[in-house]
């Protein structure tokens, strides 16, 4: 063993074949060994980091933030979800989550709030809404759980409804927050991706209002982002420029969950 | 990575193979994600998954940089004769055939193989990214036959890879010892007979 360790010191030239075929072994099983080991201990160490309160390791939540500022980069009005025909929508849709939804709900005492800039509160009705611009899109929904289904919505955009209620100077700012009316469930959107040309203010399905379980009488129709975003029965929206809370990723997720 | 991948399976684990309504293997038997502690780890699979594919990806990227560069990629592309030979390396190995093809660096089945993983891994980023912003990247996720398509080739490359690792363990031991240092070092040790001459070809 002596020898062996004397030998890493020697030079090359001076060892007998043997002796080298020792000595370059044991080198490069040092490295090999050493390399193992750090990447043994690097995952030792991510698996000890302490989850956070969004449910997440801070290197991997910090990793998955530096993606969202990557991948914004590549977000345009001009990539739009495919579009199908009506006809290729299923009739069928898949009900997923009633988070938000279980409280006691009065259809009729219903109201949108909008919460400006100033503090002020733009109280709406849904045929404050229905009398704007309609707009049909058909898609293929995805879900974050690896589903997607064809689906038939309509609604405002929601570009077209802050024109529409002079909230163009609202947009200014990053973020957009949503909320049910009893704040069980509530979402936070980037600014770019709500006033994407497919994003709408939804109250029809399949040509249908909405049924209860779908949200009615108002969702969110977000085609850039996965289904956990598409916040269903919107009680309240207001804007900032700090992330809003939002469900799912207090739960662990992605907060950009963009497509 | 297929750890967190599994996670995020685990999820919507509607692959199985079959014909008709007769499943003759179902991606994954509830045992087995017991087995793992799989169920219910969609947030965590998916974090893990958009982090670790960073590492995966820059080290597939400089390792085939390493080859390009280095000259290496000779002896890892197949060869015209690549095909018919690792045929009957794979008889060799089975035992039906005794004789082995000429073995270089790496033989026949090997360049094939160690080719095919490399494309196997550009796929895997291909239709990930597709799967990843199917609207932002929609042209890509249209190649590969659409979001559900590409979903499954993203599953069956990662059961090749599953495949390949297992095989490739296998061959690993069998070698033997001097092989197995060889990966390690880079260098292979040849015995050479002490008279041989220097004019005459020196066999094994």
């Amino acid at each position: 063993m002596a020898n062996f360790l004397k030998n890493i010191f020697t030079k090359n030239g001076k060892l007998s074949t043997d002796e080298l075929i020792v000595k370059k072994t044991i080198i490069s099983f040092f490295f090999f060994i050493v390399l193992m080991g750090a990447g043994f201990w690097g995952w030792k160490w991510l698996r000890h980091q302490p989850e956070t309160a969004n449910g997440t390791r801070q290197p991997l939540r910090n990793v998955l933030d530096m993606n969202e500022s990557l991948f914004r980069k590549i977000l345009s009005n001009r990539h739009l979800s495919k579009e199908y025909s009506e006809a290729d929508a299923v009739k069928k849709v898949r009900v997923n989550g009633d988070v938000g939804l279980k409280s006691k709900f009065d259809t009729s005492s219903w109201r949108l709030y909008v919460i400006r800039k100033n503090g002020d509160t733009l109280t709406l009705k849904l045929d404050d809404i229905k009398k704007l611009p309609k707009t049909d899109i058909v898609f293929d929904f995805k879900c974050i759980e690896g589903w997607d289904q064809v689906t038939h919505w309509a609604g405002v955009k929601f570009s077209d409804f802050v024109k529409a209620y002079g909230l163009t100077g609202e947009t200014q700012m990053k973020y957009v927050g949503m909320s049910t009316p009893d704040k069980q469930y509530y979402v936070g959107i980037d600014m770019p991706s709500i006033l994407h040309p497919q994003t709408i203010l939804c109250y029809e399905m399949n040509g249908q209002p909405l049924p209860l379980n779908q949200g009615y009488p108002l969702r969110l129709i977000i085609p850039v982002k996965y289904g956990i975003k598409h916040l269903k029965r919107i009680g309240t929206i207001y804007f900032s420029n700090n992330r809003p809370p939002d469900y799912w990723f207090e739960r662990g997720y992605d907060y950009y969950s963009g497509l | 990575m297929i750890w967190s991948g599994l996670l995020i399976y685990w999820a919507n684990d509607v692959y199985k193979i079959g014909f008709g309504s007769k499943t003759l293997l179902k991606f994954f038997p509830n045992s087995f994600y017991n087995a793992l502690h799989i169920p219910f780890h969609l947030a965590e699979g998916m974090s893990y998954h958009f982090v670790f594919m960073w590492l995966f990806f820059i080290n597939g990227f400089l390792y085939v940089l390493y080859t390009v560069f280095s000259g290496e990629w000779r002896y890892l592309l197949p060869k015209k004769n690549s095909f018919k030979e690792a045929w009957q390396v794979l008889l060799h190995d089975l035992h039906i055939r005794k004789i082995a093809p000429p073995q270089e660096k790496y033989n026949a089945a090997q360049r094939i193989a160690y080719s095919a993983i490399i494309v196997m891994g550009i796929g895997s980023i291909l239709t990930g990214l597709a799967i990843y912003k199917p609207v932002q990247l929609g042209w890509l996720c249209a190649i590969f036959g659409g979001y559900k398509m590409a979903r499954i080739i993203h599953f069956a490359l990662t059961i090749g890879y599953v495949l390949f690792f297992v095989i490739h363990i296998l061959q690993v031991i069998r070698a033997g010892w001097n092989n197995f240092r060889a990966i390690i070092t880079g260098f292979e040790v040849a015995n050479t007979k002490e008279d041989a001459t220097a004019e005459e070809p020196i066999k094994k």
